[in-house]
């Protein structure tokens, strides 16, 4: 499995939120090496379609949906919670779903 | 540079987004004055958005004053543009001005650096407290310090903050090239 974690460093969530990935993948049972790139320009940003700090793809897909006309920017990004309200690390729970996919 | 504990709030005039112009001494009869930069965008102003409005509500009747500016570039940013703004501070029922610094020159005059960033004035407008709203911005149930309502707190019973500066967490604002 292909497990790569997208960061800026502008975003205090990312350690965090390597730590989240760490323990989906431990729950999972899954035993990938997580490739991470920090992207520090906004030419980065656009090269790699970053939308926000921290970033996880699963085999190239985003565990979360991309916006239709996403902003690829140095910029932290929002995750929306089962409850409505909004964090900047995504939930266990969306991170372990995409694992199974 | 950040401005430090006991220095003057640096005065300003800025558009809020009912187009109104709100000058600082506009609010010369507030107790307190609470300036808290912050933006639409960022997910820790998100967040933490609901607890200002609810901090605004809670401590209105003793003389606080929230206003909330965003200084962000919206050229790189354009979901932090004053039209963006304006449809933000509808949807969620701002109770405080959200006013627009284009120019970036509020933001740099009193040395704010994130979003959401607090800073707390006393009736004198001298700088009590510098820092977060509270110390988790994921889970509001979980918070251990109110950092802006126990500073609040003590100001509004005439005792200056015991613990007068945080660190605020939070996006980076985002300056213009």
């Amino acid at each position: 499995m292909k497990i790569q974690f997208l960061y800026f460093d502008g975003c205090p969530s990312h350690e965090k939120a390597l730590n989240r990935l760490k323990e989906a993948m431990q729950l999972e049972k899954i035993n990938s090496h997580i490739e991470i790139k920090e992207i520090s320009t906004q030419q980065e940003a656009e090269n790699f379609s970053f939308p926000g700090s921290p970033t996880i793809l699963i085999n190239d897909q985003d565990i979360d949906l991309v916006p239709q006309n996403p902003h690829f920017a140095l910029a932290c990004r929002a995750y929306k919670l089962p409850d409505g309200k909004i964090s900047p690390l995504p939930p266990l729970e969306l991170i372990q779903n995409a694992l199974r996919k | 540079m950040t401005i430090k504990i006991g220095d003057k709030a640096p005065n300003f005039t800025l558009a809020d987004t009912n187009e109104k112009s709100i000058a600082l001494k506009d609010y010369s009869t507030k107790s307190i004055l609470v300036v808290i930069f912050s933006c639409n965008h960022c997910p820790y102003a998100q967040a933490w958005e609901n607890r200002i409005i609810a901090i605004q509500d809670s401590y209105k009747s003793q003389g606080v004053q929230i206003l909330v500016i965003s200084s962000n570039d919206a050229i790189q940013y354009p979901a932090d543009n004053f039209d963006e703004m304006k449809k933000r501070a509808q949807e969620k029922n701002y109770n405080f001005p959200y006013l627009y610094d284009e120019s970036q020159k509020v933001a740099h005059s009193y040395g704010a650096e994130k979003t959401p960033e607090v800073f707390v004035f006393d009736q004198s407008r001298t700088l009590k407290y510098h820092g977060a709203i509270d110390d988790n911005f994921d889970d509001e149930g979980s918070v251990q310090i109110h950092y802006l309502k126990n500073a609040l707190n003590e100001l509004v019973n005439n005792s200056s903050p015991t613990v007068p500066t945080s660190e605020p967490v939070g996006c980076t604002i985002k300056w213009k090239n």
